[in-house]
């Protein structure tokens, strides 16, 4: 069994990024850069599924600048066998890099897709929803735990009430919660052993996906600051001005 | 214009997050609500009523029974060319269903707005609600997830629209329900709570997270709530997480117990009304952002605050 994994260069997430004075973007020239955490927590379920035999071969692909590269030799130092990038300077949406994401899925033949709930840069929180439905897969969202059964996969997700368990056919698409697993850290002998592993270079236009924006950025602005308020010395204060000025009790 | 909103609800009562879904769309045009689910028609019924809502659709069938976007999705494409727009209230729902519509339209999907400026120009949290972008579309037809903390809730009552039952979709068999287990609480529901009392990592263990908080809970009928952190060290469920990948919660009043205020957690809650710090390190970043800090430890200052309260 194939597992493709998905993985997106952003800023780092202990990062507090600023907008810029035009108000044009944030301002991310010079800020750390790192995988998504979601996708740390897919790159890490597929090497268990390999290192637990249900798993043969784990390609991981990402999309974007040159530095995915990057991002690509950590997933490969985790345990992925080999990695395609999909280079471009083009900021791509999540409907374009679902159309990339499957357009990869057609020639690779993945059985399980695996990628990260939501990307911490655009929240967007889309792009494994719209791969299942553009492979006319089923999804198995939010996932805080995949068993592998045979023909199908059962998957527990994180759902606002609790969690709830669906059995999925494969091939299916999996977007990961944050308690599915704690990903490794990287050991240096597997970094020097990532580099010699296979990174194929592919480009949009011979995917045959049109990546145009369908949205424009016309704004950004910093968040409304919140006023800053007073310490109080007690307890005794605390009530009283909960109850007295803020009224809220 | 006219905006399709996808009701959540569990076939017998609808989600009270649906309502927020409604005041924004209303900004757009005329609003349709759909319903599908499995003998729900106590649900239609209840949507009905809700003011604002011209219309309602009632797709009942045993494959809608557990909302399962498979089955869902292919219904709501099969409706979409009377819609400029589709919405959902960003909820995990929402956020399942909505992007599987989008790519089956091959329209954009805007997530977890905030503000509607007009039909094609919306505002969006990004980066942990540390930048706010503004974000148009030439297209003629959208998905959009709405973030209900940011819109007040529709009247339940007041409306009168008409149902009408429309057919439902091919089954799918993708995916199967396979059960639910759901946390068990008495306590109003995080997202629409107005107190909580939310705990950190400060709290050191399960017992004493319900030791602590509960009573102080109890006192105000409020929610508990939680940060990462907590959740990561089996204090408190997944479920109860607030922040940037859990819930985003706006209540009246929220307490900040033991908690230091990472931005992931800060994009959960700062939208409060009234912030409440209690930590014993005076730097936490926490009370940045509260009305009111108290630096205490919290095993004193909690139950202190409980009794005070009597």
């Amino acid at each position: 069994m194939k597992a493709l994994v998905a993985v997106k260069r952003v800023v780092d997430y202990n990062v507090k990024v600023r907008v810029k004075t035009d108000g044009s973007d944030v301002d991310i020239g010079n800020v750390k850069m790192s995988m998504n955490p979601f996708d740390e927590i897919a790159v890490e379920e597929a090497v268990r599924l390999k290192e637990a035999g249900k798993i043969t071969e784990i390609v991981v692909v990402s999309l974007g600048v040159k530095q995915c590269e990057e991002t690509l030799r950590t997933a490969l130092a985790m345990g992925a066998d080999r990695a395609v990038h999909v280079e471009t300077d083009e900021k791509l949406e999540p409907l374009a890099v679902a159309k990339l994401l499957k357009a990869i899925a057609d020639s690779e033949k993945p059985d399980l897709l695996l990628l990260g709930k939501q990307a911490i840069d655009d929240d967007a929180n889309q792009t494994a929803q719209m791969l299942a439905a553009l492979m006319n897969a089923p999804q198995g969202t939010f996932a805080s735990k995949v068993v592998i059964g045979e023909g199908e996969v059962l998957l527990t997700r994180e759902i606002d009430g609790g969690l709830e368990t669906l059995a999925l056919t494969l091939p299916a698409v999996i977007s990961t919660d944050l308690r599915l697993n704690e990903p490794r850290y990287v050991k240096l002998p597997n970094i020097m052993q990532a580099k010699k592993k296979p990174l194929e270079k592919k480009t949009a236009a011979e995917l045959g996906v049109d990546i145009t924006p369908r949205l424009r950025q016309i704004k950004v602005a910093e968040p409304k600051t919140r006023t800053a308020g007073v310490k109080v010395e007690s307890v005794a204060e605390l009530v009283s001005k909960l109850k007295n000025e803020a009224k809220v009790i | 214009m006219t905006i399709l909103i996808i009701a959540e609800h569990d076939n017998n009562k609808l989600n009270p997050a649906t309502l927020h879904a409604v005041t924004a769309a209303e900004k757009l045009g005329e609003v349709h609500v759909l319903v599908a689910g499995s003998h729900a028609q106590s649900v239609a019924e209840e949507a009905k009523h809700i003011n604002g809502v011209a219309k309602i659709l009632l797709a009942d069938a045993e494959h809608y029974a557990n909302g399962l976007a498979e089955e869902i999705a292919p219904l709501v494409v099969s409706i979409a060319k009377d819609y400029s727009h589709i919405a959902a209230t960003a909820t995990a729902f929402g956020k399942n269903l909505m992007p599987r519509i989008a790519a089956s339209l091959d329209c954009p999907q805007v997530s977890d707005l905030t503000e509607v400026v007009d039909a094609h120009t919306f505002v969006r949290p990004i980066y942990a609600g540390n930048a706010f972008a503004t974000v148009q579309s030439d297209d003629n037809q959208l998905v959009l997830t709405i973030r209900a903390t940011a819109f007040d809730a529709a009247a339940a009552t007041g409306g009168n629209a008409v149902v009408e039952s429309i057919a439902a979709a091919p089954v799918q068999n993708l995916s199967r329900f396979v059960s639910r287990e759901l946390t068990q609480s008495d306590r109003p529901e995080l997202t629409q709570a107005k107190i909580i009392v939310s705990g950190g990592r400060a709290l050191g263990s399960a017992e004493e997270f319900n030791r602590i908080l509960m009573p102080l809970a109890d006192k105000l009928n409020a929610a508990i709530g939680a940060s990462r952190a907590a959740v990561d060290a089996g204090y408190a469920p997944n479920d109860y997480q607030v922040g940037q990948t859990g819930k985003v919660v706006a209540p009246e009043l929220y307490f900040a117990i033991g908690i230091s205020g990472a931005i992931q957690h800060l994009a959960g809650m700062q939208d409060s009304k009234v912030i409440v710090a209690i930590n014993k390190d005076p730097d936490a970043p926490i009370f940045n952002v509260a009305d009111y800090g108290l630096v205490a430890d919290l095993f004193t200052a909690v139950p202190e605050l409980t009794a005070a309260l009597g």
